[in-house]
């Protein structure tokens, strides 16, 4: 009892001493992974936090400043992360903490958000049940359900069988689930399906495995990235766009700054997905061309810039809202209620009930466009979908 | 049963390419560990150092794949024999404990040279166009560039067996491996042995590392992550031997394909545990001689 | 490698100086109490470093493989908090140790059999068996997004393991307290004597009749048993397991630890992970790769020149003074 007591005075101590000095400095810990196979992840949303903060230093308000303090967390490491985010909230005192690349490192950093009352603003990681997890966290990237449910009851339309490969991990374990529904409530079959070890897989054999049930389509998901290329290689080298199998998914598999790595193989792949580099609306140019003058023009910013992005968005909004005097409680409100039509993937809002984000889904076509390949969006899928897996469980 | 066949003829194939790399790889650790006691951990190093000098040649001297795995065996071999003179030779005499923490400090440098200089991306191996695509054999496709695996690596095993079985320094390897002490006292110069040969596993690792850079992937951590792999070659085919390794090697290979692709929920469990078995019934390995 | 005596010929009682390192521990959660989870954490890490001391640095048995001991801990902790609602911390340890005990046993009858290369392949087998099944029986595990829901009920009903890690620390601290105590005693007692026996020549032991295997056996099972602890004590001061207490990765920087402070010897162990997870917290943040580095490089020049590690150096520098003086 004591000890609850004391915790508790230390954490509302804590919370009001920080109140009163953020009157000049907000510090976000944000856990990224920098190093490691899949440090272009974490660069990614590095970028693109630096880049909105340099651009964006007019609208905070007067007299407050923001510091992000970057811990790499090295990959899906549920443990580190753990440690990283308890001592940002601990010893550098963060007011909120950030990025998170991976689902097990949302998960596993979830009950200190709640213990020490820190918002987590999640950019990155698309297991359905993180924000569950804890009433202090948003997410502002997406889920896998939001883009493969859709999916399936595209295909549906298009195919009659389908072989689903997924990376063993939640969000794998999340877009078989949507597209099985998707795609079966739409009436196809689903002839065969696989998990692929998350730590150094070999596609070949897996992808053989898919060829040799002689599906119309293969629906795959892997994390984004050095993953996305390997498998992408293996449905190539295994001959299987010319045997007729198309490669379906969440974009995910067809992510924008692999395109460059993939070689020809990703034409005509199909994927639905909330971003696309290559999207023409005019929030997503100014993006663009802003992140062009930053970091070069043969660099691709990609859907996790886009969520650190927006992150960084809301983040700012709450701070505005409460005129630099950041209160836990209060922050959670405004998030809930936070919105914007401009982001460069289009409109977005958070859902107040689940306080996951909100956003529109579209049908992409890899097609060499200038030379490169990209994801042109073809049409939109379905708008303001909340996520489903939520709606279907009644969870909050 | 077409269809089954089918898929055991993919899935033998596919095993035998990686195995024949795991081979090409490991056998230099095993002639290594045989000739002077020594336990190099470390080997995976050159593989991958093999694996960056052919990809970097490529990509960024545009030099022909032919000619970048020759370099990359050649650069590999070269720099282990300064490894070699400068650090190795030092530790001969030294305890298991002590080869194995240098070995494993190596690997963190190594680790950290390849991260500082390349990033930590999986370097993109482009192939010549002559090499990708299929290849049709009795009504299946098989990917060019396995093919050409399987029959560039039969071709240096059969150098390698040729050589070893013939040649005089073949004869004072076998002498070595088999008893050190008398070969020196017959006037083999053992030192220098060890060093040469040393060198030609090292190079082999690297061409290994280069060859199967597509199927084995090229990044930071390549020492650490295959490390079991090749330990597993060694150990199970036991240590000195030239063929041991080989059926090992294949065994592996073939397992690790087949259990991913007919048991994926399992994993590479199935491998393990035979590996276990194996070392618990023959401790000296499938084909080794020392107990 | 001939490293410090081992204390066959030491006087077995407690000397002063000893107490220094629980001193320290002390004032350290006085002191700083912001670093406490990091204090826990090096708290732990001693006491899986005397584990592997004791086969390693006292038996001469060289394995790569010791983290199948504490993993199976980490995670019998853990799946009894999470999936079987076993809260009370006691059973929990309790329960991290027999696992540890039981496979210790096992393993060791079956593996030590065999020497060098096919032991150590043998201990990386079975890690690698434990790091595969713990991938795939997610819904036990909780396989790569690691295992969440790991509830502690508060110590004695009183003591809540908090976000500062004020209870883990002192928790921690006992526990060691306790391991410390036992392993010490097992060095000083004749049957740690015949270890170091075994280690320096074995075909001796074999000849005055000494039964090695089973000396070998039961030192392997109790050092199983106490890294199987130590893996308890991190699933309760992290209240999550991830896959990590199974790589060989972590493995490898135990070993680094253990040769740091100086294999062989009890406060090795102490010195070790000290050294290393302090010096990783204030410098692998800032310089990952410089930090892997600066490890490998440590590594290659304490096997070529400093045999003993720190306290090895330690050691030299007093003698030399002693003999100035």
């Amino acid at each position: 009892m004591r000890y609850a007591l004391r915790t508790g005075t230390i954490v509302l101590a804590s919370v009001l001493c920080a109140a009163q000095a953020s009157a000049q400095t907000i510090k976000i810990g944000s856990v990224l992974t920098l190093s490691g196979p899949n440090a272009t992840l974490g660069e990614n949303m590095d970028r693109a936090i630096k880049l909105y903060m340099k651009l964006n230093q007019d609208k905070l308000p007067p007299g407050v400043k923001v510091e992000v303090i970057t811990r790499d967390d090295g990959g899906p490491n549920p443990d580190k992360a753990k440690q990283l985010s308890q001592e940002l909230i601990v010893r550098d005192k963060v007011q909120f903490l950030a990025g998170m690349t991976w689902t097990p490192n949302a998960m596993s950093s979830a009950p200190l958000s709640t213990e020490a009352k820190v918002p987590m603003v999640i950019m990155n990681a698309g297991t359905s049940v993180i924000t569950t997890m804890s009433p202090y966290i948003v997410r502002l990237s997406f889920t896998l359900w939001q883009s493969s449910l859709p999916m399936g009851t595209w295909a549906a339309k298009r195919f009659k069988t389908a072989y689903i490969a997924v990376s063993d991990f939640g969000p794998g374990h999340d877009a078989q689930a949507a597209f099985t529904k998707g795609f079966t409530d739409g009436g196809g079959k689903i002839v065969g399906e696989v998990r692929i070890p998350l730590a150094n897989p070999d596609f070949i054999p897996f992808m053989q495995r898919a060829k040799d049930a002689k599906p119309d389509a293969i629906f795959g998901f892997v994390p984004a990235g050095k993953q996305a290329t390997a498998i992408m290689k293996a449905y190539g080298e295994l001959g299987l766009d010319k045997a007729g199998v198309k490669f379906i998914g969440p974009g995910d598999i067809t992510t924008d700054e692999e395109l460059a790595n993939m070689g020809d193989v990703p034409l005509g792949v199909l994927t639905v997905f909330h971003y696309s580099a290559a999207a023409d609306r005019p929030a997503n140019k100014a993006f663009i061309a802003a992140w062009h003058k930053e970091y070069g023009a043969n660099s691709t910013p990609s859907f996790m810039s886009v969520g650190a992005w927006d992150g960084m968005d809301a983040i700012y909004y709450a701070i505005r809202e409460q005129k630099g005097k950041v209160d836990p409680d209060r922050t959670m409100e405004l998030f809930k209620q936070y919105k914007n039509a401009d982001s460069p993937r289009g409109p977005i809002s958070i859902d107040p009930e689940t306080r996951d984000i909100v956003q529109n889904e579209y049908l992409r076509e890899v097609r060499k466009v200038g030379g490169r390949l990209v994801n042109v969006e073809l049409e939109t899928v379905q708008t303001a979908v909340k996520d489903p897996w939520k709606i279907i469980n009644n969870k909050k | 049963m077409q269809a089954v066949l089918a898929s055991v003829v993919s899935v033998a194939f596919h095993g035998a390419a990686l195995g024949m790399i795991l081979y090409v790889i490991s056998v230099g650790l095993s002639v290594t560990m045989g000739l002077m006691g020594f336990a190099n951990l470390a080997h995976g190093v050159f593989a991958m150092a093999g694996g960056y000098v052919l990809t970097t040649a490529i990509s960024r001297f545009g030099v022909p794949f032919p000619l970048a795995l020759a370099l990359a065996f050649v650069v590999v071999g070269a720099a282990s024999i300064v490894l070699e003179r400068l650090l190795y030779s030092r530790l001969y005499t030294a305890s298991d404990l002590e080869q194995v923490l240098f070995t494993i400090g190596l690997i963190f440098i190594a680790v950290a040279v390849a991260r500082f200089i390349y990033g930590t991306l999986q370097q993109p191996v482009v192939l010549p166009e002559y090499l990708k695509g299929q290849f049709s054999l009795l009504g299946r496709d098989f990917p060019t560039y396995r093919v050409f695996i399987i029959g560039f690596s039969a071709v240096m095993v059969g150098l390698l067996w040729f050589g070893v079985e013939r040649t005089r320094w073949g004869a004072m390897v076998r002498a070595t491996v088999d008893n050190r002490a008398m070969a020196q006292s017959v006037g083999i110069d053992t030192r220098r042995l060890f060093t040469l040969t040393f060198a030609l596993g090292s190079g082999l690792a690297g061409l290994g590392g280069g060859l199967g850079a597509e199927i084995i992937a090229i990044q930071p951590t390549y020492p650490f992550e295959n490390l079991v792999y090749f330990l597993v070659v060694v150990a199970v085919g036991g240590l000195g031997s030239l063929r041991g390794p080989f059926v090992a090697a294949l065994l592996i290979g073939i397992a690790d394909t087949a259990c991913k692709y007919w048991l994926p929920q399992f994993g590479a469990f199935p491998i393990y545990v035979a590996t276990i078995a194996i070392l618990l019934w023959r401790p000296a390995g499938l084909f080794g001689r020392h107990a | 490698m001939s490293t410090h005596a081992g204390g066959y010929s030491a006087d077995p009682r407690i000397r002063r100086i000893e107490w220094l390192p629980w001193i320290v521990a002390l004032a350290a959660f006085f002191l700083l109490p912001e670093y406490l989870s990091l204090g826990a954490r090096i708290l732990i890490y001693i006491l899986y470093a005397l584990s592997l001391d004791l086969i390693v640095g006292y038996a001469g048995i060289i394995t790569l493989g010791h983290s199948a001991y504490f993993g199976l801990g980490a995670y019998v902790a853990g799946i009894l908090a999470a999936k079987a609602g076993v809260t009370d911390p006691m059973v929990q340890l309790a329960a991290a140790a027999a696992a540890g005990a039981l496979l210790g046993l096992l393993t060791g009858a079956i593996i030590l059999r065999t020497r060098a290369l096919t032991l150590l392949m043998l201990t990386l087998a079975i890690t690698s068996v434990l790091l595969e099944i713990a991938n795939k029986a997610s819904s036990l595990t909780g396989g790569a997004d690691g295992l969440s829901g790991v509830v502690i009920a508060p110590i004695l009903g009183l003591f809540r393991f908090d976000i500062y890690g004020k209870t883990a620390y002192l928790y921690c601290l006992l526990v060691l307290l306790i391991g410390w105590f036992l392993v010490r005693k097992i060095i000083y007692s004749p049957f740690g004597t015949s270890l170091t026996g075994v280690r320096e020549n074995s075909l001796r032991m074999h000849a005055i009749g000494a039964p090695v295997y089973w000396r070998l056996v039961l030192v392997y099972t109790l050092s199983a048993t106490v890294a199987g602890v130590a893996g308890g004590l991190i699933t309760q001061t992290n209240q999550f397991v991830g896959l990590n207490v199974l790589s060989f990765e972590s493995a490898g920087e135990l070993l680094v630890m253990l040769i740091l402070g100086g294999v062989g010897r009890i406060y090795g162990a102490f010195v070790g992970p000290v050294v290393y997870l302090v010096a990783q917290d204030l410098l692998a943040k800032q310089f990952p790769e410089y930090w892997y580095f600066g490890i490998g490089t440590m590594l290659v020049l304490v096997v070529m020149f400093a045999r003993g590690g720190i306290l090895g150096i330690l050691d030299g520098l007093i003698a030399r003074m002693r003999r100035k003086a």
